[in-house]
This record gives structure tokens, C-alpha cells and sequence, in this order.
């Protein structure tokens, strides 16, 4: 079974980026993929609305990728969520347009893994930090699949970046042909943490 | 020369020119050929339609070689041709003088006095301008590593045959001595330690009017408007420099390449550079032609093989040392070949300095004739060459793309014109440059264009609904040009322009209303926008917020407006035509407004998501909501 994934992607500032940039890239032309770039699209900030539901239905999978910043979403993918995910459309009574799907995050941050450790500078894991979006998924009836997380950006190099590439790539093309294995890839810290365990091959 | 004969004449050399070029340029073989292959059709050995007059056009249409220099001048400001010293000094300078001391030896050994030896090595080291340069540039080749060196080179020669003039009479061949003919040159009258400061003074007077005069003189000129007077300025302005370098025995070629250089920051380049181009296309065209036919081919059949023998040595020598040369001045291999077989064939100027040799009792006028034959029969082997190396060498040793240098290239063009340059174009050309872009402006109201110059700001006086201008400004180039004019006629008319001449150029523009919008569409613009709209929406927001409304939500608002009204002018699009297309507007902008409006009350507008009427309304009755 073949399930189409949607990357809402949300980088403001492209130009300088290294890591998310290559992750996209790396991500694009695949079959069944399509990568939907917000500051791309919405220069002026205003989200058109009718068109994100009509992609979001469109799909089975969303990947929300994008940078860490403040511990958080860029403010444009949250202005999306506010205003993409209505009452009545993705919650409350008759809520239940995205029933069903998959979501996961796709994030790349500065901090390395031993600092989002309860002993480390930011004492909470980057999966505990995104307790906003997991929930905003559940609320919508959404599975929740867990972060990929590129770590320690800021010192990564180029070749680096470019095996995390190829980790992506690969972790996508399984969830679009449903060799993911949810429940192993809920017990690590990121999905990527090893990704041939939550690849299943057959 | 008759009046008669000059028109017959005219009508023979452009005749066999429409004939020959465009069949040359089918087989591949580039324009030059095709001109110097009509030339010996007409000439004397063939058809015999031009008759002993072919030297005398030679003459007269060097002059394109001198026009072509003058372009090739604009093209260059002091800086970009301050960056190829090297290649001028350095690669121009050993090109010229190690050929010349290897043609010169081996004339020597087939038996010539060491006299006219040193004079024939120094006439063949030279190239010719006028065929590479048109070659070059009509291959796309002119802004390649190989095409950027070959220029320096051949710059390089243009200055050395000064020089040269002055070397040749002190080679007189005592076995020829009889009353030598004391040269007539405008400055033989002078005592001989004022010749260089005549020189001197010459090239000043022109760095100096060209600095200072060109531009005031072409404005008062622009401001009446009349075409066939600027064309007439700039005329003037080329001969004039031609002839006072002639006066002080310069090149005039030279003279014009050093103006050409000082006018290249003008406002005025780009329509300077529309007014020769034409000439200079044309009068090219002709010398080419009257190379060809002044080929003296009785000579050819006659000795066959001391003019065989003779191209080869020539043609030889100079393929070794340009391409030792150019290894040595680091150029890659691909470049390098093209490089060298770019440049070896005896030039133009050979002409010149043979027949002053002759004249100076140098060298025996057999001789000359036999030089002159080859070097034309080098020269006719120029496109052959880079036939070869097109179709044979470059598939093998692949080319590189040399895209990733910084382009100090004798004809870079921006990527982007800005046609129009008043209120709208500027504050478009001023955002443009903020992120690293330097269009190139043009504006044909020229105290407009003086005042922005005075601001700072490069932009060039020009008439841009003339193609000619347009492709002076690099439109064949451009991967985008933005149309700001304030008239929708002229726009309409560029639109139609650009998309026959340039098609390669994606148009961006202005529009006034709706009708004009409609006609711009019409015409294939994808990307079309209405002048006043984004000013409007803006000073409405203001007036919103005045009004009460929070910024925000006013600005959100208009912006929400114009993408709709934007999509409504292309839903009409299609209505054009139709009877009823102003009912059926008036409609539209009714429905418009009506479905804003009642976006705003109810729960239906774009962002209801931050609107927590409808979660208070569920909580009410004991909702979900994270709370
Ligand atoms: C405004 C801002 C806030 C940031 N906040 C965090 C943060 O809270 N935690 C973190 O690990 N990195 C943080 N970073 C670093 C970015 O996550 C990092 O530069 C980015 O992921 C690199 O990806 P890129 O090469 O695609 O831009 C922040 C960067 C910026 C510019």
C-alpha cells in the first residue's frame, strides 16, 4: 500500500540555511512526495487558507519541517496551524478532516543531543519540547509517528549533513510505502536516533 | 570615382554579400568566409565585376575595423582593461616579437637578406583585428578565457604597429636604395622632437573631449529629438577622432578604441553603440569583401608552391608560439586551443606595413605581392580553423564552462534592463540593487537621465523602443526586462518588440488600468501590474486604521483585497471581447465587495482561526478545547 506524504516546510531564512535546505532537497523529485515551501508561498505572510485544507486531504502523511527555534516552530508554520486547523474542520463537532493521518516533525537544531538531556543546558529532550505539536495532532485524531532530529547543526559537516540527508530520504520513502515501524520508532529519543531498526525491508 | 560607378560598385559588393553569407553561414562557416568568398567571385579573376578598385574599397572600408575598435572601446571601462594589462603587455607583447623573430629567421633561411626578413617577420606577426574580433564575437565567444586573450592580444598589435611604421625605414635595403621616397606623413614637417609630444597631446585632446564634451554635446543634441542627428554626432565624433589621429600618424583605430574606452561610463553608450553598430556591420562586411577580391590569384596559380610553402610557415609558426604561449599564461587546454587558432593568420595591417615597406625601398614589391597573397589566404583559412576545432578538437578535449569567474569580461551585460526610468522605474531599479543586482536603465528623456546621474545612479540615455538600443543595452542577453514606462502605447509596442527580438527574456510589466492590464495579458505577459493598485490598498489600510480598524487587521484586509481583485482581472481576461465584458465587471466588483463583506461577519473569512467566537459558543455547551 502506498500512502502520499506532504513536507510543510518552513524556513525563513532559506538563503543562509545549510542543513534543512540539503534535507529538502535531498527529499524532492520522489514519487508520491510533494514538498509545499511556506515562506515560498506566502511571501506576504498570509496563509490561503482553502488551499492548505485542500493539500492537507489531498495526503495520509504531513511532515512538519523546519528549523528549531525558541525551542519551537517558525512563527509563519504557526500561523498555519491557527488558522489551517480550524474549529470544526480539524477539531470540535464535525472536526474530522484529518482523522486518520500520520504526523511527524522534521526538525534540524543547533543544540547537540547530550544538551537536551535532563542534565544538559536545555534539561528537557527535543520530543518533550514538541508536546505542543504532538497534542495539536492528537486533538485533530492524528497518529503521532515522533521527531526526526538533526542535532548540533552548527558543527556538522558537510559530508555529516549529507548521511542525515540520505536518512531522511529513506525514512520517507518507508512511511510512503508503509515499511514504517511506528512502535519501535516510539521508543527512541528521535526517530532517527537508528534508522535501519524503524525501517522495515521486505 | 562616378557617381555611376560608385552605385554599381555598391550594388556588386552587397549583391555577392546576400548571397555568399547566407549560404556560408548554412555550411557552418561563419559570416567572414562567405564576405571573402564573394569578394573573389567578383574580383578580377572570376567575374570580373569590381575590376582593379578592390584595394581602393579595402581602404576605404578599413574604417568598419576602426568603428569596430570604437565599440569595442565602450564596451571596456578603464577598469575592466586595466585587469587585462597582463594579458595586453605581457602575452600581446612575446606573441609579437617572438613571431616576428621566427618568421623573420626562417625567411632567412629560404635565402632573404636580413632586411626584408626582419620587415616581413615583423608586417606577419601581427593578426587580423577584424576577423577574429567578428568571428569571435559572432560564436559567443568574445567573453571565454580564450576570446578575452586573443582581445588583449590583438590590442596589443594595434599599438605595436606604431612603433613598427617607425622601425621600417631604417631597414632600407641598400640594393634598393635609388631615391627613396621621403614618406608623406602630416608630421614629416615637424622638427623631430616634437613628433611624441604631438602624440601625447593628440591622445589627451581626446581623453579630454571625450571626458568632458561627448556628453553635453550629445544632450543638447537628445533634447531635439530628431534621430538622424544623434546617428550624424556620433558619426561626426568617430571620423574626427579618426582623422586627427591620422594627422599625427596614429592609428586611428587606436584613437577611436581610446575614446571608445573614456565613453564608456557615458549615459550616452548605449546609444552611441546603436548608432555605429550598423556601420560598422556593414562597412566590416564590405572590407572583408574587398579582401577578397583583391586576392591576386594569377600569383597563386604561378608559384603554387612558394605560396603553399610560404602559408605553411606563416600559419605554422604562429600556431607554435601562441600555443606555447598561452600554456605559458596559464589558459586550459580547451581554451588554449581555441585561443591559438583563433589567432593565426596574418592581419589587415600586413597590408599596410608591406606596402610601406615597399615604399621605403625595405623590401622588393615581388615580394610584397607574395606576402600579401598569403596572409589573405591565412586569413581565409581563420574560419576553417575554428571550423576544425568546432567540430573535431572541442569534442574531444570538451569545453569548460567558465561561468564561475568574476566577469571582468570585455562585454558583460546585466541580467536585468529597467526600461523607464521616472518615479515608478527608479524606486523598482533602487530595490533591485539592494539585493546585489545592477540593472542596466534606460531612459529617453535625457535631462532625467542627467539629473539620476548626478544621484548616483547608472543609467543610460537611450530610446528603447528602438531595437537597436535595446541590443546595445544587452536585451539579447537578458534573462529579464522590466517594462516602467508611463505610456501603454510605447509599452504595448516594447512588449511586441522584446517578444519577436528577445524571446528569451521573461517581461515584467507596468500597467495603467484594467484595459491596458487586458492588453498587456493578451499579448503573452504573465507578469503584468497595475501602477496605482499596491499604493491604493496601502493608503486605504491607513485610512481603515483611521478609521479604527487595528493595523493588522487593515493591512491583512487589503492585502486580501488585491489578491482577489488580481484574480478578477484575470477571470475577465477571458470576457474580453464579449458585448457584455463591462456589465459583466461591474458584476464582478459587486460580487467582490458583497463576499468580503460578509466574510467579515461571519465565520467564513480567511482568519476565522483566530477568531474564538465559535470555541466560547462550543464551550457554552462544554467543548473539547485545550483550555
Ligand atoms: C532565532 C533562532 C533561534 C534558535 N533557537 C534554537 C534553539 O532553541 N535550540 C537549538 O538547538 N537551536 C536553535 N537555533 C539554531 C537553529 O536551530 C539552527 O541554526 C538551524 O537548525 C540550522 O539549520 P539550517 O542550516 O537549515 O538553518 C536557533 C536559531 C535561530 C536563528
Amino acid at each position: 500500500m502506498h500512502r502520499s506524504v506532504l513536507i510543510v516546510f518552513a524556513h525563513p531564512s532559506l538563503k543562509k540555511s545549510r542543513t534543512g535546505r540539503i534535507l529538502a532537497e535531498s527529499a524532492s523529485g520522489l514519487d508520491g512526495v510533494v514538498i509545499h515551501d511556506l515562506y515560498e508561498s506566502y511571501p506576504e505572510g498570509d496563509v490561503d487558507v482553502e488551499r492548505e485544507r485542500e493539500l492537507l486531504l489531498a495526503h495520509d502523511i504531513v511532515i512538519l519541517q523546519h528549523p528549531f527555534y525558541w525551542y519551537s516552530i517558525p512563527p509563519l508554520l504557526k500561523e498555519w496551524i491557527d488558522l489551517v486547523l480550524g474549529f470544526g474542520w480539524a477539531y470540535g463537532p464535525g472536526g474530522d478532516a484529518l482523522r486518520d493521518k500520520s504526523l511527524l516533525s522534521a526538525l534540524t537544531c543547533g543544540g547537540g543531543l547530550e544538551a537536551y538531556t535532563r542534565k544538559g543546558q536545555n534539561r528537557y529532550t527535543v520530543r518533550e519540547f514538541l508536546a505542543p505539536v504532538e497534542q495539536t495532532g492528537r486533538l485533530c485524531g492524528m497518529e503521532w509517528l515522533g521527531p526526526f532530529v538533526v542535532h548540533g547543526t552548527l558543527k556538522l559537516t558537510e559530508t555529516e549533513i549529507r548521511q542525515h540527508a540520505v536518512d531522511y530520504r529513506r525514512l520517507i520513502e518507508a512511511l510512503r510505502d508503509d515499511r514504517f515501524d511506528a512502535g519501535r520508532a516510539a521508543k527512541l529519543t528521535h526517530i532517527n536516533a537508528d534508522v535501519d531498526a524503524v525501517i522495515r525491508e521486505d | 570615382m562616378h557617381g555611376q560607378d560608385f552605385f554599381g560598385l555598391t550594388f556588386v559588393l552587397l549583391a555577392a554579400s546576400l548571397v555568399a553569407v547566407p549560404l556560408a553561414k548554412k555550411l557552418g562557416l561563419g559570416s567572414v568566409l562567405g564576405y571573402l568568398v564573394a569578394g573573389i567571385a567578383v574580383g578580377p579573376f572570376v567575374l570580373n565585376l569590381v575590376g582593379a578598385e578592390g584595394e581602393h574599397i579595402m581602404h576605404f572600408a578599413e574604417f568598419g575595423v576602426v568603428l569596430m575598435l570604437f565599440l569595442i572601446g565602450l564596451e571596456l571601462d578603464p577598469q575592466k582593461l586595466w585587469r587585462l594589462r597582463r594579458g595586453i603587455l605581457g602575452l600581446g607583447g612575446a606573441q609579437v616579437l617572438v613571431t616576428a623573430v621566427l618568421i623573420a629567421a626562417a625567411a632567412m633561411l629560404a635565402g632573404t637578406a636580413w632586411r626584408p626578413a626582419v620587415a616581413a617577420g615583423l608586417a606577419l606577426a601581427l593578426s587580423s583585428t577584424a576577423i577574429v574580433l567578428q568571428t569571435l564575437s559572432e560564436k559567443g565567444w568574445l567573453r571565454l578565457d580564450a576570446g578575452q586573450n586573443a582581445f588583449s592580444v590583438l590590442l596589443f598589435q594595434d599599438v605595436a604597429v606604431i612603433p613598427i611604421l617607425a622601425l621600417l625605414p631604417l631597414l632600407i635595403d641598400p640594393a634598393l636604395k635609388e631615391a627613396v621616397v621621403a614618406a608623406e606623413t602630416p608630421l614629416s614637417e615637424l622638427p623631430s622632437w616634437s613628433k611624441p609630444l604631438a602624440v601625447v597631446a593628440a591622445m589627451s585632446l581626446v581623453v579630454v573631449l571625450g571626458r568632458f564634451l561627448v556628453s553635453p554635446v550629445l544632450r543638447i543634441i537628445a533634447r531635439t529629438r530628431l534621430h538622424e542627428l544623434s546617428l550624424a554626432a556620433a558619426l561626426v565624433l568617430v571620423v574626427g577622432i579618426a582623422l586627427l589621429m591620422d594627422r599625427v600618424g596614429l592609428s586611428p583605430a587606436l584613437g577611436t578604441f581610446l575614446a571608445g574606452v573614456v565613453l564608456a561610463g557615458s549615459e550616452y553608450r548605449h546609444e552611441l553603440e546603436a548608432n555605429i553598430e550598423p556601420f560598422k556591420g556593414l562597412l566590416l562586411g564590405v572590407f572583408f569583401v574587398a579582401v577578397g577580391a583583391s586576392l591576386d590569384l594569377d600569383l597563386v596559380a604561378g608559384s603554387p608552391l612558394t605560396v603553399g610553402g610560404m602559408l605553411l610557415v606563416l600559419v605554422g609558426v604562429k600556431l607554435l608560439v601562441l600555443a606555447i604561449l598561452g600554456r605559458v599564461f596559464g589558459l586550459r587546454r580547451d581554451q588554449n586551443l581555441m585561443f591559438t587558432l583563433c589567432l593565426a593568420q596574418g592581419g589587415e595591417f600586413a597590408f599596410v606595413l608591406l606596402s610601406f615597406a615597399v615604399q621605403q625601398r625595405v623590401m622588393a614589391a615581388a615580394d610584397a605581392a607574395l606576402l600579401i597573397v598569403t596572409v589573405t589566404l591565412s586569413m581565409a583559412l581563420t574560419p576553417l580553423l575554428l571550423l576544425f576545432y568546432e567540430r573535431v578538437l572541442q569534442p574531444r578535449v570538451g569545453t569548460h564552462r567558465t561561468d564561475d569567474r568574476p566577469s571582468d569580461t570585455v562585454e558583460s551585460h546585466a541580467d536585468v534592463i529597467i526600461v523607464g526610468f521616472g518615479h515608478f522605474g527608479s524606486a523598482l531599479g533602487r530595490l533591485l540593487r539592494t539585493a546585489g543586482h545592477c540593472p542596466t536603465v534606460l531612459d529617453h528623456d535625457s535631462d532625467r537621465v542627467e539629473l539620476l546621474r548626478k544621484l548616483g545612479l547608472t543609467v543610460y540615455f537611450g530610446d528603447a523602443t528602438r531595437v537597436e538600443v535595446l541590443r546595445a543595452a544587452g536585451a539579447e542577453q537578458a534573462g529579464i526586462l522590466v517594462l516602467a514606462l508611463d505610456n501603454p502605447e510605447a509599452q504595448l509596442h516594447l512588449v511586441r518588440l522584446a517578444q519577436e527580438h528577445f524571446p528569451q527574456a521573461t517581461i515584467v510589466a507596468r500597467a495603467g488600468g484594467w484595459v491596458h492590464a487586458h492588453e498587456l495579458m493578451e499579448a503573452g505577459v504573465d507578469h503584468v501590474f497595475r501602477e496605482s493598485l499596491d499604493s491604493a490598498m496601502r493608503m486605504g489600510a491607513e485610512t481603515l486604521r483611521l478609521l479604527g480598524l487595528r493595523g493588522n487587521r487593515a493591512y491583512r484586509l487589503s492585502r486580501q483585497f488585491r489578491r482577489r481583485d488580481e484574480a478578477m482581472l484575470r477571470d475577465l481576461l477571458a470576457h474580453r471581447h464579449d458585448q457584455e465584458y463591462l456589465s459583466r465587471a461591474r458584476e464582478h466588483i459587486q460580487d467582490l465587495e458583497s463576499l468580503m463583506q460578509a466574510e467579515q461577519t461571519d465565520d467564513l473569512n480567511a482568519d476565522a482561526g483566530w477568531d474564538p467566537g465559535p470555541l466560547r459558543r462550543a464551550a457554552r455547551q462544554d467543548g473539547e478545547k485545550p483550555d
